[in-house]
């Protein structure tokens, strides 16, 4: 199945990682993956952005603007910097805690999240919001936020993979000593509705 | 056989070592790096390989090599080329016996590069052949032939991948079997002796050797034409992937030709391609090389075609090609209308460049000098060099007047130096730069006499590029351990007068080592020693405290980006602040808590 996936974040969250893990599960289903990411100093706190490409041996490796059948996003400002790539009727998975840069402090830019995720209800596209900070926490660290997201992806079936596959691709790329953290944070995405009570909060 | 999901460079690396490639040097420079990374942790320890100090001295140990007949590889961006550039020429002339490979990636964009310039112009410049890969399977299988033909011809060979094949991953399959040579070893001969009369005799050699390459070109598979129709299209490396798939979308018949070795030029499949063609539309990143090409062919030839590209404007003159800069051309060329983007109205959200990591040392080493010669009313020029470090321009700090090439924050002081003296020059270098091109510039100062500080950013790595060991880390690429080679002993044997060491999170003695430094007459130094925060683990971490008075001095003055502002109060946000404490020198009341327990 033909999938068109980009994962925008910002320099530390794990972005390159979890596009690695949404490869490799699309391969090991037979499917010939082309992605592209950014890397160099972008990384320091900059945006980061993953395209990632199924069933795209004779496609580009970055994704036409437009064709972008889901954006996963680590953070909303983000997502909105990115929308251009999805869609018209592309769906939208995104953590709400906002990374404010330093430039927007300093020149006192306003950065408001209830403006974006007005925004992009607004949209009328199928959007998913969580909240990535809260789930952190409760699978036990603030660095697994990437496989929480891809737990949700899996659970509101925006990504064509079963919880198993995407499990067994954790456990065949992550080193021996992060797989079992990862392996709670993708069951903590996958049952996020559970901890989401206040649905409407977000 | 083995599918795997691998990075263009990985692809490379992979490719080399199923080549038996022996020996692998190179120095770090995005999107370079990685292919010597993957060599060093992918191969069977079979492998000499090494980060060199610089891009000259890689191409010579790489060229070392190549001369006893062992296939050798060397690594580096286009940037490095030029300071490589002058043992290029000598060894095009000179040519080598193993297959030896020269892997320039170019940066179109530039992402995170000084320059964009085209490697393939070096490729002509030099009289050598150069592939240019299109993706990274086709990287993976072009290596291999990329040795052979330079064991073929007995010259260099010259691989430009440039950034959307280097960093972008495919399904690739990795063959098992290793190519096994038979090394010959280094035989005495007059031919590895440069010399005015047999550089004329190689010159012409080489012109020579250009005809046949251009005809192995030719029949090369890299090269291909596809589909027939009177208008055509040429596509070359990383632009052919896009072109195809636009090209797939339209009814349109178009002859494709897709171009991967762009030096000696294939004339004879051009020629085959031009044929009965009315216009022809060129698709290249950074320079119209091919276009130059095919427009000179067409004179030769006399034929008739309108070659469109770079220089009619039908395409960008600079700049990495997107999807969409290619459609619109090729939408144009063939006259049928864009569809229209889905331009939702956009949101204004604010832009994320990137910026020191919180707790960067090199933070409070900048902060450190500026407040040092601001307390001294002294009126200073901050010199900056390439790494980390060039992010000191970012407001606040704003700390980097001049950035021009590696090594060149100290040489740049000197001739400032020279015409004004009524302004302090302070150069700033990092570790891995010092040991690059930054030693020259101060023996330079040193023998010339001219006063300048030199404020070397010691961190222990070489951080930019990910993390590389160099001399003064201790360490190897093949893992061993080696000598440390100290940073202040160079420079105590480069003859500078005063040489100070300082950690920078040590705020009162940072700033008297850079005072003292300033006044010294003549060549100084200070070594701010504090290791990246990627290679050290977290300390106690900061919080605002109650009696914080909201004046928001600390956000505005180092601009760390662990701070933030929330409902107009700063707060720290924990899981990203490092403890470093730069912060909590510089807080009026002290309502800066997390003082080591
Ligand atoms: S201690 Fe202060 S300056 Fe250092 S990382 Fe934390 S917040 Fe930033
Ligand atoms: S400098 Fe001190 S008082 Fe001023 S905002 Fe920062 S913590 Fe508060």
């Amino acid at each position: 199945m033909k999938v068109d996936c980009l994962l925008a974040g910002v320099g530390g969250q794990g972005t390159v990682l979890a596009s690695k893990i949404i490869a490799q599960t699309a391969m090991n289903s037979q499917s010939f993956v082309r992605t592209s990411e950014t890397i160099g100093m972008a990384q320091r706190g900059g945006c980061v952005v993953s395209h990632v490409r199924t069933d795209a041996k004779h496609c580009s490796s970055a994704i036409p603007k437009g064709m972008a059948d889901l954006i996963i996003g680590f953070e909303p400002a983000e997502v909105v910097r990115n929308m251009e790539f999805l869609k018209p009727k592309g769906r939208i998975l995104v953590n709400i805690n906002p990374i404010i840069p330093v430039t927007a402090s300093l020149e006192e830019v306003s950065y408001k999240v209830e403006d974006i995720v007005k925004f992009l209800r607004d949209i009328r596209n199928q959007v998913v919001f969580v909240d990535g900070r809260k789930l952190c926490q409760i699978a036990g660290s603030p660095k697994v936020l990437n496989v929480i997201m891809l737990g949700v992806a899996i659970k509101e079936q925006l990504l064509p993979f079963s919880k198993e596959e995407m499990l067994h691709t954790i456990q065949e790329i992550l080193p021996q000593k992060l797989i079992e953290q990862n392996k709670t944070a993708l069951e903590v995405g996958y049952c996020f509705e559970k901890y989401h009570h206040d649905k409407e909060a977000l | 056989m083995k599918i795997k999901l691998l990075m263009g460079n990985e692809a490379i690396a992979q490719g080399a070592i199923r080549a038996g490639v022996k020996v692998v040097s190179g120095y770090p420079g995005t999107p370079s790096t990685e292919v010597l990374e993957a060599i060093a942790r992918d191969n069977k320890k079979d492998i000499y390989v090494e980060w060199s100090v610089n891009e000259k001295v890689a191409l010579e140990v790489a060229a070392g090599a190549a001369y006893t007949g062992a296939r050798s590889l060397v690594t580096m961006k286009q940037v490095g080329l030029n300071v490589a550039s002058d043992p290029l020429m000598s060894l095009a002339y000179i040519g080598v016996k193993g297959g030896m490979v020269i892997l320039v990636a170019d940066d179109p964009g530039p992402i995170s590069s000084q320059t964009e310039q085209d490697t393939r112009h070096f490729a002509r410049f030099a009289h050598l052949p150069i592939f240019d890969p299109s993706t990274p399977e086709e990287a993976y299988d072009m290596i291999g032939e990329a040795f052979a033909l330079s064991e073929k011809f007995s010259t260099p060979v010259l691989f430009r991948p440039t950034t959307q094949v280097c960093h972008a991953c495919a399904s690739v399959e990795i063959k098992e079997a290793i190519e096994i040579k038979e090394i010959e070893g280094f035989i005495k001969d007059p031919k590895w002796v440069i010399f005015p009369k047999l550089s004329y005799q190689n010159h012409i050699k080489i012109i020579e050797n250009e005809t046949k390459i251009s005809e192995d070109f030719s029949k090369s598979i890299y090269n291909q034409i596809i589909g027939a129709g009177t208008k055509g299209i040429v596509a070359c490396g990383a632009s052919f992937l896009p072109a195809a798939e636009i090209l797939e979308y339209l009814p349109n018949d178009v002859r494709l030709m897709k171009i991967s070795t762009p030096h000696p030029f294939p004339e004879k499949l051009a020629f085959e391609f031009l044929k009965n063609l009315d216009e022809v539309l060129v698709i290249e990143e950074l320079d119209p090389v091919v276009e130059e090409n095919l427009l000179r062919m067409c004179g030769k030839m006399g034929l008739k075609i309108h070659i469109k590209g770079k220089l009619t404007g039908d395409l960008p003159i600079a700049g990495k090609y997107s999807y969409e800069i290619v459609r619109t051309a090729i939408y144009r060329f063939l006259g049928e209308k864009l569809p229209l983007d889905n331009q939702a109205e956009l949101l204004q959200i604010p832009i994320r460049p990137p910026v020191l990591c919180a707790g960067c040392p090199h933070r409070a080493s900048f902060y450190s000098v500026k407040m040092a010669m601001k307390k001294a009313k002294q009126r200073a020029v901050f010199t900056g060099d390439i790494g980390c470090y060039t992010l000191g321009n970012a407001k606040p700090l704003d700390m980097v007047d001049t950035c021009l090439c590696m090594g060149a924050g100290i040489t740049i002081a000197q001739g400032l130096q020279r015409v004004e003296d009524d302004s302090k020059k302070i150069a700033f270098i990092g570790d891995s730069t010092f040991f690059h091109t930054g030693i020259s510039g101060i023996l330079n100062a040193v023998y010339n006499e001219t006063d300048i500080t030199v404020i070397i950013l010691d961190n222990s790595t070489t951080a930019m590029t990910g993390h590389q060991p160099h001399p003064g880390t201790g360490k190897t690429m093949m893992g061993n351990l080696a000598e440390k080679i100290s940073i202040e002993n160079v420079l105590r044997g480069c003859g500078v007068g005063f040489i100070k060491k300082s950690n920078p999170l040590n705020y009162e003695d940072a700033m008297d080592a850079v005072t003292q430094a300033v006044n010294y007459k003549g060549v100084s130094a200070v070594i701010f020693e504090s290791p990246c925060i990627a290679v050290i683990k977290p300390k106690t971490i900061s919080h605002i405290k109650e009696n914080c008075i909201g004046c928001k001095k600390c956000l505005k003055e180092i601009g760390c980006p662990a701070m933030s502002i929330k409902e107009r109060k700063v707060s720290i946000q924990p899981h990203l602040c490092y403890g470093c404490g730069l912060c909590r020198n510089i807080c009026p009341v002290n309502a800066i808590g997390g003082e080591k327990e």
